[in-house]
């Protein structure tokens, strides 16, 4: 009986990691060859369905994204962990409207994103567009690795850093946040991972141009709906691997990165 | 004098920044509920939600979103059906049964896991799974089955983080009772850890119901996207996701407030999920 539970526990463990570890191999394997040069060509036309256009979009679109999405984050952070005082009325509103928050399936927030921003504020479809839509999907994120990363900084620290006559925002910009940087650095780096892959949220905000954008309210698309919209398609299934190949290095860079800042947030608090 | 006026200053920004997310969540309401009610309210709840039969082009054309309602439905308990018991003894060998080397390579697995872009996900399900179950059933190979299995990948690491922070939470010494009375490892774990890890596992389940209700461009790659009743395991559906997905792009006027409609049914849903997963959550906590 022991044998059976623990046999059919490891086949399930092994089932998982299987699968996972397939998927990744099978998408690199049958993906790499695909990735030709004439891929990486300036300009997007239908004979070299070149991506990138598509790669210059996702990393125009990181960076707007983050930078509206990361001091509201992060300053959520410090109201709810430095400032709210526990079991506060508004603390509870706040944390509620952001666990929601993480729950709303990506399609409704690009169909929202479509009526407010490109719809009701006229961005039509647009990086802008885009971006404040993506900004609210890895709001929630960024919020919640930023308060355990200030929870886990000893309140010993900022003891001793009011004791030594410094203010409040002193402590938070000198002391805790020198601490909690790599938790606080390892959810922005998977808020970039979030952006890299959402489809959903952006078909009807950024739209899907082939062309980088020119500026705020220019359309375009990045590598993972260039991917959808080539599967969709079904015509250019060598292009779809390799941008397949692409997004997955991505998402395995991001994550390796976030995996060592959190190691190391921990590993700072084991020393002290 | 200076440095207490920035002081307050700053409290002020940043009591700003945390209202933003509550800010955020009443304009998606307001946006979803007030775009989709109005045509709710005309075509009729009942028709809505009832009606067996979508046919935007025909006149007078049809909306009823019961077929992508139950589409939504079946893929979900499918989904369910294969990724909760391999989700929950994952992260019971997680948990328990694996060690710390093991578990330092296999615990950001799973994170990358989740961070696998569903994109990437449905295509792999387009490329090598459609064709398995192409020539095991027959027919098209994109139908409940399919987006079942794919779904059910896509929810397990949801599940198991959740459920192993949950079995990690369960405190020593009931395992060590347990023990104590001559159970075996197996043997604790299966009748005293888990039972009372239960309410952490349930909310991961609840949690992995609202990520397969809520996928939308995997789906499309591989459920067929019929907008019809649904006729067998092995035929084609819609969801509620896809239906938005596929037609919003060509959509005008009543078409396109019933596709709005279609997500404000789907928000409801979510908030519904939501809402237990939270009040699970919360009983936890204080209990």
């Amino acid at each position: 009986m022991d044998r059976a539970i623990k046999t059919t526990i490891k086949i399930s463990a092994f089932i998982t990691f299987g699968v996972l570890f397939f998927i990744i191999g099978y998408i690199l394997i049958m993906g790499l060859p695909n990735l030709d040069l004439s891929l990486f060509q300036l300009k997007y036309t239908t004979e070299n369905v070149s991506l990138f256009p598509a790669m210059i979009t996702t990393l125009m679109l990181i960076f707007l994204t983050l930078v509206i999405a990361t001091p509201i984050g992060i300053f959520t952070g410090f109201y709810l962990v430095e400032y709210a005082k526990k079991g506060n009325k508004r603390v509870e509103i706040i944390r509620i409207a952001t666990e929601t928050l993480s729950g709303i399936p990506s399609i409704v927030y690009g169909l929202f994103g479509m009526l407010f921003f490109v719809i009701r504020l006229n961005f039509k479809y647009s990086l802008l567009a885009g971006a404040l839509t993506a900004a609210i999907m890895v709001l929630p994120l960024i919020i919640r690795t930023t308060e355990e990363a200030l929870l886990s900084v000893d309140d010993s620290l900022r003891e001793a850093s009011f004791a030594l006559g410094a203010g409040k925002l002193r402590t938070i910009f000198k002391v805790v946040l020198s601490v909690a940087m790599p938790g606080i650095l390892s959810g922005i780096i998977l808020s970039i991972g979030r952006i890299v892959g959402e489809t959903a949220a952006l078909i009807f905000t950024l739209g899907t141009a082939t062309k980088i954008p020119e500026g705020l309210f220019s359309s375009g698309r990045t590598l993972a709906l260039h991917m959808y919209v080539l599967s969709t398609e079904g015509l250019h299934v060598k292009e779809s691997y390799a941008t397949g190949v692409i997004l997955l290095i991505v998402i395995l860079v991001v994550n390796g990165l976030s995996t060592l800042l959190s190691n190391k947030l921990t590993k700072g608090n084991e020393n002290e | 004098m200076k440095s207490k006026s920035i002081e307050n200053f700053m409290k002020i920004v940043f009591f700003i920044s945390a209202t933003m997310s509550i800010i955020a969540i009443v304009l998606i309401c307001i946006f979803i509920f007030a775009g989709g009610i109005p045509f709710i309210q005309e075509y009729g709840l009942k028709n809505f939600l009832l009606g067996t039969e979508w046919k935007p082009n025909n006149t007078p054309s049809s909306f009823g979103i019961l077929p992508m309602i139950l589409g939504s439905i079946y893929v979900t308990i499918g989904a369910i059906i294969i990724g909760v018991p391999i989700g929950i003894l994952t992260a019971t060998y997680l948990a328990k049964f694996c060690n710390k080397k093991i578990y330092k390579f296999l615990k950001p697995s799973i994170n990358l896991m989740a961070g696998i872009p569903s994109i990437v996900y449905g295509f792999f399900a387009l490329v090598v799974v459609v064709p398995i179950i192409r020539n095991i059933f027959g027919g098209t190979g994109m139908n409940i089955i399919t987006a079942s299995i794919l779904l059910g990948i896509m929810i397990l690491p949801t599940i198991i983080n959740i459920s192993e922070a949950s079995i990690r939470a369960v405190p020593r010494s009931y395992y060590e009772g347990s023990i104590a009375l001559g159970a075996s490892h197996e043997k604790s774990i299966l009748s005293v850890v888990l039972p009372t890890a239960k309410s952490g596992i349930l909310s991961s389940i609840i949690l992995g119901i609202g990520r397969a209700i809520g996928e939308t461009m995997a789906v499309i790659l591989v459920a067929g996207n019929q907008a019809r009743m649904p006729a067998g395991l092995a035929k084609g559906i819609r969801t509620l996701t896809t239906n938005i997905v596929i037609e919003m792009a060509y959509a005008a006027d009543e078409h396109r407030q019933a596709l709005i409609a279609t997500a404000t049914i789907l928000f409801a849903f979510i908030l519904i999920i939501n809402g237990i997963f939270l009040t699970i959550k919360r009983r936890t906590n204080n209990g």
